[in-house]
Order: C-alpha cells, then structure tokens, then sequence
C-alpha cells in the first residue's frame, strides 16, 4: 500500500534516525507499565485511553505538517476550542452537519493563518498567535462565554460514546484513519514530498519549480482541519461544547511532534512518530495515575506537571546525546 | 533602515517615515480617540491605573525583547511569575519571617528572584549549549514552573497583609505608582546595557547572524544565556509586584497567557523574531498599546472576549507594516 521502505524496519531508521528514541521510550514505558499495574493492558485502559487522547493526536498530525514546512502552528488550541462550539451548535442536525462544517470552521482558520503567512510574509509565530488571540474571542463571543451542551436526542453523540462494530470506540476508529491517511498524503503524494522539501530548502524548492506556496497553504489548512477534527471529539467525548478549553494544547502537540523526532526547522519527520510522541506524553499521565492508584505515594495535579515538564525535558536530553548533536533538535 | 534617495517622490517619504513610527502614531490615534470619546480618560486616577496595569507587561516585555533579540522567545516567562510570586510569601511569612520582619522581607524579595535567575539559567543552558531550539528548550519550565509553584503552594491561594512587601505593588511617588518608576529605571538601565555595552553589541550581533558573531570570537554562549538569565529575572520582579498589588499570591494565575502579552509587545515595539534588533523603549510602547486599546474597549462597553479580537488584529497590523517596511 505504502512505499515499501516505511514498512522496512532499517531503513525506516536511515530515514528517521532521530525518532528512534521516541519509540525505544515508548516501548520502555508500555513494558513497565505492563510489568507494574494489573489493569494497564486491560481492553478498558487501552480504550479510553485512546479515546482521551486522539484530539491530541489529531492536532499533533496537523501540527506536524506544518513544522515540516519550516513554520508553526499555534492556535490549534482554540481553534478546537472554537469548532466544538460550533459542532455542539449544530448537532442538533446530526452529525452528517455537525462533523464536516465543524471540520470546515478549522479549515477556514487555517486558510486565514496560511494567506497572513504566504502572501502578507507576516511570520508564522506572529500570524498564528493572533489567529490564537482571534479564535478564543470568537469561540467565547459565539458560546456567551459558556459551554453549549450538545443534544442528546442526535446521533452526534454516537461518536464519542458508542462503538464502531461494538468493538473500538468510533473516535480512535476516525483518528486512525487521519493517521494512515496523512501518512500517505506525507510519504507518497507530490504534495507531501514538496512539504518535505521545502522545510529542507525553501529557496531550493522555489528554484526547482516545486508549489511552495500551495504546499504551505494546504499544510496550515490541514493543521486547521485537525483541530476541527479535535474540537469534534472534543465536542463528542465530554457532551458540551467547551470554548476556555485548548489553553496550552498547541504546546502539547508541538512537543508530541518533537519528542516524535521531527526537527523544528522542517523538512524530517514522520507522521509514525509523531504519533507516538503524543502517545508518550499521555501515557506519562496513565503511569502517573495508575501510581496513584497504587497507593504509595500520591502525585497531584501539580506533580504530574512537574514529572511532566521534567519527561519531556529527559527525552529532548536523550535525543541530544544519542544522534549527532547538531542535527537532532539543534539549530544546525 | 533603508537610507532614500533624492530621486524617490516625496510621498514614499512620507508612507516611510509613517511607518518608521507606526507605533507612536497608533498611539497618538488611540490617545486622541480616549480623550474625544472615553468618560473621565484624563483623570489621575485613570492614568494610575493604567500604569500600574502596563509596568508588569513592560517589565517582561524588555527581557522578552532582549530574548528575542537573539533570534530566540521565551515561553516560560508566566510560569517564573508564578513560581517567584509564590515564593514570596511563602518565605515572610514563614516562622523566621515573623520572628525578623526585616530579614525576611528582604529574602523574601532576593530568594523569589535568586529562583528567577536559575530559571533563566537553566533556559539558557539548554538553547546555549545543548542547542536546542528555544521554543523547545522554554517549553519545558512552561509546563512544569508553575506546576512547581502549586507544589510549593499546595494550590493554594495565600492572602497575607505585608504594607512594606506591597509597596512594590501599590507605592506611589510623586504620585505615580512606584512600578511605573520601576519599569523606567529598568529600561534606561536596559537601554544602557544593549547600546553602550559589549554585552548589547554581541546581543544584537547574534541575532543578525551567529555564526559571524562566534566565529569573530564573541562569547556567544554566555551571551545568550545572560539575555535569558535577564529576561527571568524581570519576569520574577514581575511576579512579585502582581502578587504585591493583589496582597495575594495565586500560582493558578499568576503570569497566566504572559508570555503572549509580552512577545506581542515586543514585536508590536519593533522586535523583529529573526532577532538583531533590541527596541527596549519600543517594547514600553506596545506594553502601553496593548494596554491602551484593552482599556479603551473595556472603559467603553465592548467586552473582554472582543478584546481579545482587537489585540489579535493590532498584533497583526503591527507586524505586517514593519514587514512592508523591511521590503
């Protein structure tokens, strides 16, 4: 299906040389976690603790396009924040509404971000700030300021709550298919290979004819996607439409996609990866409150950031020293 | 900037030198609109209250503009506000600052700010010498500082009633609040340092390009982390004067979306993130414009969510002009 070398082990590695810490932590953690607490390979744990997390993978997948082009994104966050209101206003429709406008509200963020950024040459940084500033507004203007509860007579509410096939929970089922989807688009498209070579010389690619300015567009688009596609689930999981949360989930999904080895400079990365990056950071929590459960010692809240903070601070050490210095996470 | 010539028609002149000082005429703009429309905009009361609003902003706004003027940011800025302000009170109200009031007011002004500094420090070392990326490198105290400072704190809320410690935040001389002088003193000194020192010169330099400045022999590293050294510990004086305004310290809040207010402000002010230039008075301006337009909105019964669409327009605006004028 794919190219065959993402499916040889090797040279997945020669490509992606800097994501093998990502995936020797997160092997490390699911072992001890499998060694140490009864329930963490329970079909219950594993579940839900997909379910939680695919807002953060889907955001960290769009997030990773664009780090790839050699910018960033930072309203994914409210954005999310913003299209959950808009899926709970609309789900009483259904969520053959409900979904795809939802979806096409992110999109249009990321159209904004991505013409402030292509044909005003205002900085990534800066445009997707304020589009962060202008999104949690907009999502605090439209909601009053409160959350909107979705209706639970429409089949919105399927999503978060019932099964596909009464086996995996329809929220992990349409996040895994953004997954494989963006890993196609990423590996075997012409826009994915453009993406990935103008984050490795921008100049170089205009040069060579390539569409730069489309590939940037489509990334930021994409990344607005996602977060609609987050919001979505955000929407879905918790029953309301919630406009203060987002707060800090851009820096969740920047950090999944460098923990995912995927350097911020652009032009090396892999969706894989990336992946597991926001696997490693949830899992942190699941641990965490596993040892709670234990018992032992109890880690707050507050703990739980600090171990955090101190997790993501060891895998950036670790991917320091393993691979060349200079071209990890470095400015080169 | 880019020096005319005599051929080019007087009216690119003119949009040029407009844009050269964008920022004061928005302020202009904004200042005239206050007084024609805003009730009671000219009143000392109102001008107190802003300035003690916009000394916080200020303050991390000239360590922001330092940072990024080495190409770099910082992100964790709230988070040391959080963890400086926290300790504070933790220290003169403990036993030993109960027992020696003058002791303990005067460490719990120097600890808060000696944890500021290793905060910095350790921002600093890892952009400097494990090179990575700053975004990255402050990404890391972001989540964890003010985690640190609820750890500290329990979560919880510590009210206390300290006149000497808030003076810092509501003292007033010659009838300006004392932080408003503050964050003068501060700039001038910053001024000074960026200008006149060889510490400014290589600043600036590694910000135009740091491989020339390593490479004639500048002492990049210590450079860069002395400007996050510096922006931590303005970050940390920050945290103390909200506390001491608010004569309560909740880490929850304290220096909360910061770092937002004061990477705006400094690139409203004219920071440019590619780094290579270090505006120090600029980011006192567009602390006061952020301030201005936050209050103008509010003080006329637009409410804060739409603010924040406001702010994110003028952020917009600001860094459009200075790219038109840089092309």
């Amino acid at each position: 299906m794919l190219d065959q070398n993402a499916f040889d082990l090797r040279k997945y590695i020669s490509r992606n040389p800097q994501s093998v810490a990502v995936w020797i932590a997160l092997i490390v953690l699911i072992a001890f976690g499998l060694m140490r607490y009864d329930n963490f390979g329970s079909a219950y744990n594993i579940t839900s603790f997909l379910n939680y997390n695919a807002m953060f993978i889907a955001i960290s997948v769009g997030m990773c396009f664009v780090i790839l082009t050699g910018g960033i994104d930072l309203s994914v966050g409210s954005v999310a924040a913003f299209t959950s209101v808009v899926a709970a206003y609309l789900s009483p429709y259904g969520i053959e509404v409900a979904m795809p406008l939802a979806i096409l509200s992110g999109v249009a963020f990321g159209l904004f971000n991505a013409i402030c950024i292509v044909y005003l040459r205002i900085p990534p940084f800066i445009t997707t700030l304020a589009t962060m500033l202008g999104a949690k507004g907009g999502s605090l203007v439209i909601s009053g300021a409160q959350t909107i509860s979705v209706d639970w007579g429409s089949n919105f509410t399927k999503l978060g709550m019932e099964k596909a096939f009464d086996v995996v929970p329809w929220t992990i089922v349409l996040v895994a298919i953004l997954v494989v989807a963006l890993w196609i688009v990423l590996e075997m498209t012409s826009i994915g290979r453009t993406i990935l070579a103008v984050g490795g010389g921008e100049d170089a690619s205009v040069m060579m004819g390539l569409k730069v300015n489309r590939a940037k567009i489509f990334a930021y688009a994409l990344s607005g996607g996602c977060a609609g596609l987050a919001g979505v689930f955000l929407a879905s999981g918790f029953g309301a439409g919630q406009p203060l949360e987002g707060v800090g989930w851009e820096l969740s999904a920047i950090a999944s996609v460098v923990v995912g080895g995927t350097l911020l400079t652009g032009g090396l990365g892999s969706i894989p990866a990336t992946v597991a990056g926001a696997l490693l950071l949830g899992l942190v929590f699941n641990i965490l409150n596993f040892e709670n459960g234990k018992g032992w010692i109890s880690f707050s809240a507050y703990w739980q950031m600090v171990i955090r903070g101190a997790f993501l601070f060891a895998v950036i050490l670790f991917q320091t020293r393993v691979m060349n210095r200079n071209t990890v996470v470095g400015q080169g | 900037m880019t020096s005319l010539t005599s051929e080019e028609p007087m009216r690119t002149d003119f949009t040029n030198r407009l844009k050269q000082h964008g920022g004061l005429v928005a302020l202009a703009v904004i200042l005239i609109f206050n007084i024609l429309v805003t009730p009671n905009f000219l009143q000392a009361q109102t001008l107190a209250v802003n300035i003690s609003q916009v000394a916080t902003i200020a303050i991390v706004a000239m360590g922001m503009t330092l940072v990024i003027a080495t190409g770099g940011i910082d992100l964790s800025v709230g988070a040391v506000m959080a963890l400086s302000g926290a300790l504070a009170p933790l220290i003169f109200l403990s036993d030993f600052g109960t027992t020696y009031p003058v002791l303990g007011l005067l460490a719990a002004l120097f600890f808060p700010l000696v944890a500021a500094l290793v905060c910095g420090l350790f921002n600093g070392a890892i952009v400097a010498v494990l090179k990575v990326q700053p975004i990255i490198a402050t990404l890391i105290l972001f989540i964890s500082g003010r985690g640190i400072a609820q750890v500290l704190t329990n979560g919880n809320l510590q009210t206390f009633s300290n006149p000497e410690f808030s003076y810092l935040g509501t003292g007033k001389i010659l009838g300006f609040p004392f932080q408003g002088w503050l964050a003068i003193a501060i700039a001038c000194l910053l001024f000074w340092l960026v200008n006149r020192t060889i510490f400014g010169r290589y600043l600036l330099a590694i910000g135009g390009n740091e491989r020339a400045a390593k490479l004639s022999g500048g002492p990049v590293r210590r450079v860069k982390i002395g400007a996050y050294v510096i922006c931590s510990v303005l970050s940390g004086l920050a945290g103390l004067i909200v506390v001491a305004i608010n004569s309560a310290s909740d880490a929850a809040r304290n220096g909360n979306l910061m770092e937002l207010d004061a990477i705006a402000a400094a690139v409203v002010g004219g920071a440019l993130l590619q780094g290579g230039k270090a505006p120090i008075f600029g980011a006192i301006l567009g602390a006061v414009i952020i301030q201005l337009v936050k209050y103008t909105l509010l003080a006329n019964g637009v409410e804060d969510e739409v603010a924040l669409i406001a702010k994110a327009v003028i952020i917009l605006a600001a860094v459009y002009i200075q790219q038109a004028r840089k092309e």
